[in-house]
């Protein structure tokens, strides 16, 4: 799988990922459609197709699982990121998005392409290649199945 | 030899363990996403009613007819299986657990990131997404990875003026945004911190990114439980490895604050005297209990705040409390707002949001950039540092009013 870099830094919050103001609704699209808006008004129409690269404590703070639906709404292929909060990190995998954590982070600039392997843990971008910590059986088997919901709809 | 939450979870540190949830909470912010993923599953009955408990305090009452909607369809979801149902005014859900609800060594799951704040009671308490939450009501279990943990010794005596707040902003700060990510946290030490201290410690660890901040059950928690109908056990603390090791000094503390936008930039408050205020906040899951509103109350007593205040209570049993104690009443007096038990303003949905380019000084656990009004900037403090603040305006110490 591949992807194209969508860069971001340290301590992005789950509120700069959606704010509070959109979270009382049901529609997805509208996660999707505000997706990083306090951050940057311009970011969420380049997120179809991306890979995000983060630095440090991805989707930290609200445990809001809306910030984790936005990303997968709005077509993001993965997240890659330094070290993730754990409970962006647990809401992502149950939503079947791709994660790769790489202790000491990847050199990567806005646009460029991003190639993935869950199976083989890594991230390669501009030819050099990446080891990403190995998610657990149990998060390999929820995002094969596409997330946590359709897990369980499967009766497992 | 284990940590605490080795022993409450049964597992050593980095293996993977399925655990029974002893209290599954959500609220109508989180409750009303994990229903829908509920549904999804193809799922309607919750598998442990008895140990679920959904809490209305995010924006209650409702704002507007989307949000009422969607909380009418939760409300009779939550009633027709039966769990634990606050509506709104009971308060804020982790206050509510810790009114007798939570007791040491239960595990506990919310869906909410403060779930954290239960750690305070002994109990192995985190946060979780909504689908999680829809996954724990369909199955009363739920899996973990058993965290490391960092040991905090908190040892001495806070000075006047200082407080748990305090502490919880030395240690965020010390341990920076993401220094307890995965991790537990275990607060240790020769101190005399009381349950509200220790909640509002607790409270604030997930803001070093730790999945649980824990205190050792004693007398201390034993007693308050007991002012709450629970009976209880201490936990003796065994010889074990932490993976980091701090000490704070309480009596070299003195009265901090967060400064925007980030949690773990931490200031002393002399730093900062002068800066004007357009509001003052008051309450939250971090600062809204009886002690908070008396402290603020014993200082803004018989003065008038001078710049606009806003005090929202925790719970119902805080707010009933502080109308017999007479506290209420001097808060009122002194020109406050007062909001009905909740959340208030804290997420930025309502009951006192920021406008552009304002500031604003609040008691809760996050200055998140335009997470309190688009625009605005947010300063965290202890309620007595937001109480001489109030009085002045701007941002004060205790030494301005001799």
């Amino acid at each position: 799988m591949k992807g194209t870099a969508v860069r971001l830094g340290d301590d992005i919050n789950t509120d700069q990922i959606i704010a509070g103001r959109y979270l009382r609704t049901t529609d997805k699209s509208v996660w999707a459609e505000h997706a990083f808006e306090d951050l940057d008004p311009n970011l969420s129409s380049r997120l179809k197709g991306s890979v995000i690269v983060a630095g440090k404590n991805m989707g930290c703070g609200s445990s809001r699982e809306q910030a984790a639906v936005a990303l997968k709404e709005a077509g993001v292929v993965a997240v890659v990121a330094e070290s993730f909060a754990r409970i962006f990190f647990r809401n992502a995998v149950n939503r079947g998005i791709p994660l790769f954590e790489v202790p000491g982070g990847c050199t990567c600039s806005d646009g460029d392409e991003v190639r993935i392997s869950l199976e083989g843990s890594w991230v390669e971008i501009n030819g050099e290649r990446y080891r990403a910590l190995r998610l657990s059986d149990k998060m390999m088997e929820i995002i094969d199945a596409g997330g946590i919901i359709e897990l369980r709809r499967k009766g497992i | 030899m284990s940590t605490l939450s080795e022993r409450i979870l049964r597992g050593e540190a980095g293996s993977f363990v399925d655990v029974p949830v002893d209290r599954a909470l959500s609220h109508d912010g989180t409750g009303v996403q994990a229903l829908t993923a509920f549904r999804e599953m193809g799922l309607s009955r919750i598998a442990r009613p008895d140990r679920t408990s959904v809490v209305y305090d995010h924006i209650v009452p409702a704002n507007n007819s989307v949000t009422a909607d969607l909380q009418a369809d939760l409300r009779r979801f939550a009633v027709s299986n039966g769990v634990h149902f606050c509506d709104i005014g009971e308060g804020i859900c982790h206050q509510v657990m810790s009114e007798g609800v939570v007791i040491p060594g239960e595990v506990v799951v919310g869906a909410d990131s403060h779930t954290c704040t239960m750690g305070a009671f002994g109990a192995f308490a985190t946060g979780v997404g909504a689908s999680d939450m829809a996954s724990i009501w369909a199955t009363g279990e739920t899996w973990f990875k058993v965290p490391e943990t960092i040991n905090i010794r908190l040892e001495g005596k806070l000075p006047e003026y200082v407080e748990a707040k305090d502490i919880a902003l030395r240690y965020v700060g010390l341990l920076g945004a993401g220094g307890a990510t995965y991790k537990a946290i275990e607060f240790t030490g020769d101190n005399s911190l009381e349950m509200d201290d220790r909640l509002t410690i607790s409270n604030m660890s997930v803001e070093s990114g730790a999945k649980a901040g824990l205190f050792y059950a004693d007398d201390v928690t034993c007693r308050y439980l007991r002012g709450h109908g629970r009976d209880a056990v201490p936990q003796k603390a065994e010889d074990c490895s932490y993976v980091r090791e701090e000490t704070i000094r309480l009596d070299d503390l003195e009265p901090l604050l967060a400064v925007p936008h980030k949690v773990d930039d931490v200031r002393p408050v002399s730093d900062f005297e002068g800066t004007p205020l357009d509001q003052v906040f008051v309450g939250t899951c971090t600062n809204g209990r009886y002690g908070d509103l008396k402290r603020f109350a014993d200082i803004v007593k018989g003065k008038k705040v001078r710049v606009r205040t806003v005090v929202v209570p925790a719970s119902r049993a805080v707010l009933l409390r502080a109308i017999e104690t007479g506290v209420l009443r001097d808060i009122v007096e002194s020109g406050a707002v007062v909001g009905n038990p909740g959340c208030g303003p804290c997420l930025g949905a309502h009951q006192g949001v920021l406008g552009e380019d304002e500031i604003g000084l609040s008691t809760a656990n996050r200055n998140f950039k335009n997470r309190m009004g688009v625009g605005a900037k947010y300063y965290l403090s202890s309620p007595t540092t937001a109480a001489f603040s109030a009085l002045k305006g701007e941002i004060a110490s205790p030494e301005d009013f001799p």
